[in-house]
């Protein structure tokens, strides 16, 4: 799962696609995520990292972070 | 010492469905190359765009274009007697074709156009569209055009919905059934007159380009743009640059195709598997060019040198996710300014 190349991602979580104009925020947690994601982490590294961090079910988070990913997909930011 | 261009602009009503003449006269009043008088054409007193003294420096009624060529041509003359004009930049869908049939004449005067030929002009018509888009290899969407009701009742049976109907300068209806379709057909006659274009609905997201074609095939600049906030008349209030390689490569064939002289506009639809449907081509400046300037593609100043006989190499960059919103403002005038433009038809 990669970020596309051409998508922007601001410090704060601040997506932009440049090939559709759209643009999306994402919450804190949603932003770390994507920091993760574009240094090529897998979701099983993302998963441990997060949950190191974070008071978080693993399995509640597994889920939350498949969510995630696909509407990722859905609005082309992953490829 | 930079030359002083005289350059009239048309289609000065920057109102809630503008014309680009405003965005066209910033863009080129932006541009360090050359200096430049303004001189405002207009149609009706109303238009904003001659009460703005900073961006207009004279303006000039001109006839209708429906009272033909000969009677803008003479009020032409008498403009440039006046101010010496070097160029004019038209803006209408309407009057475009008057200011083509008078181009040779309006250059023996000295007064230089940048305008597409005839032929190239009508082929993209868009009563003509389809069978454009099947001669060169482009997406178009498959339409009938209808010279009278009885036409559109013979296919009442067969119409699949939604249906656009179209008029053949302006406007457009999404029709959802035959009643909506036979209603729009009488709206927009009314106001367009005939034919009318039934047009096959694509759905997907709405691009524009805007293009600046050189007339011997090679485009200039092409500025992709998103609408980001439509009005219900269908216009762009806001708008952002992007960055689609097939998009550009569409614009750039269809400039090659038609070797297109001066600004055009496409309306393309991008459906969600990613084809690119052309819907529309203007054969002018869009309300929104302003964009390409501040995205770094000054398409308006480019025009202006090209008209003057500068050759301009094609611009490679944009700037991507430049942002236009466009707002309405009051501008304030007084009764003598509008009765110096209504009662002499000069301001």
């Amino acid at each position: 799962m990669r970020i596309r190349k051409n998508i922007a991602v601001s410090e704060e979580g601040f997506l932009f696609n440049p090939a559709t104009g759209d643009s999306f925020s994402t919450n804190g947690i949603g932003s770390e995520i994507i920091r993760m994601l574009k240094q090529d982490k897998s979701t099983h590294e993302i998963t441990d990292e997060i949950c190191r961090g974070y008071d978080v079910d693993r399995l509640l988070f597994e889920r939350d972070l498949d969510e995630f990913t696909a509407l990722l997909k859905d609005y082309s930011i992953l490829e | 010492m930079k030359r002083k261009l005289v350059i009239a602009v048309t289609a000065l009503n920057a109102i809630d469905s503008p014309g680009p003449g405003v965005a066209v006269i910033r863009a080129i009043r932006e541009c360090d190359d050359f200096e430049s008088r303004i001189i405002g054409l207009s149609y009706e007193a109303l238009e904003p765009g001659l009460y703005m003294h900073d961006l207009v420096d004279k303006t000039y009624q001109i006839p209708y274009p429906s009272g033909g060529t000969e009677s803008l041509l003479t009020r032409l003359q008498y403009i440039h007697e006046q101010e010496n004009l070097d160029l004019i930049i038209p803006g209408f869908d309407a009057e475009m074709f008057n200011f083509i049939k008078l181009r040779d004449k309006l250059w023996q005067l000295g007064i230089s156009t940048f305008l597409p030929e005839l032929n190239q002009f009508e082929a993209r018509d868009k009563i003509k569209l389809f069978d454009f888009g099947q001669k060169h290899g482009f997406l178009v969407p498959q339409d009938k055009i209808l010279y009278e009701l009885r036409e559109l009742k013979k296919m009442a049976d067969n119409m699949e919905f939604p249906i656009v109907v179209k008029g053949k300068f302006y406007d457009a209806v999404i029709a959802y059934s035959y009643d909506q379709a036979e209603k729009a057909f009488h709206k927009t006659m009314a106001k367009w007159g005939l034919p009318i274009i039934l047009q096959e609905f694509i759905k997907g997201t709405e691009i524009n380009i805007a293009a600046l074609g050189d007339g011997e095939g090679k485009a200039i600049s092409i500025i992709p743009m998103r609408k980001l906030y439509i009005t219900d008349k269908g216009k762009a209030w806001a708008g952002i640059t992007i960055e689609d390689d097939k998009l550009v490569e569409l614009a750039r064939k269809f400039i090659e195709a038609t070797k297109w002289r001066g600004g055009c506009e496409l309306e393309v639809m991008l459906t969600d598997d990613g084809k690119p449907y052309i819907m529309e081509v203007n054969p002018r400046f869009p309300a929104w060019i302003y964009l390409t300037a501040a995205a770094g593609q000054n398409q308006p100043a480019s025009l202006v040198k090209m008209a003057m006989g500068e050759k301009v190499e094609p611009f490679n960059e944009y700037e991507v996710g430049k942002i236009f919103i466009r707002y309405a403002w009051d501008l304030i005038t007084n009764i003598k300014e509008f009765q110096m433009i209504s009662g002499n038809g000069e301001l």
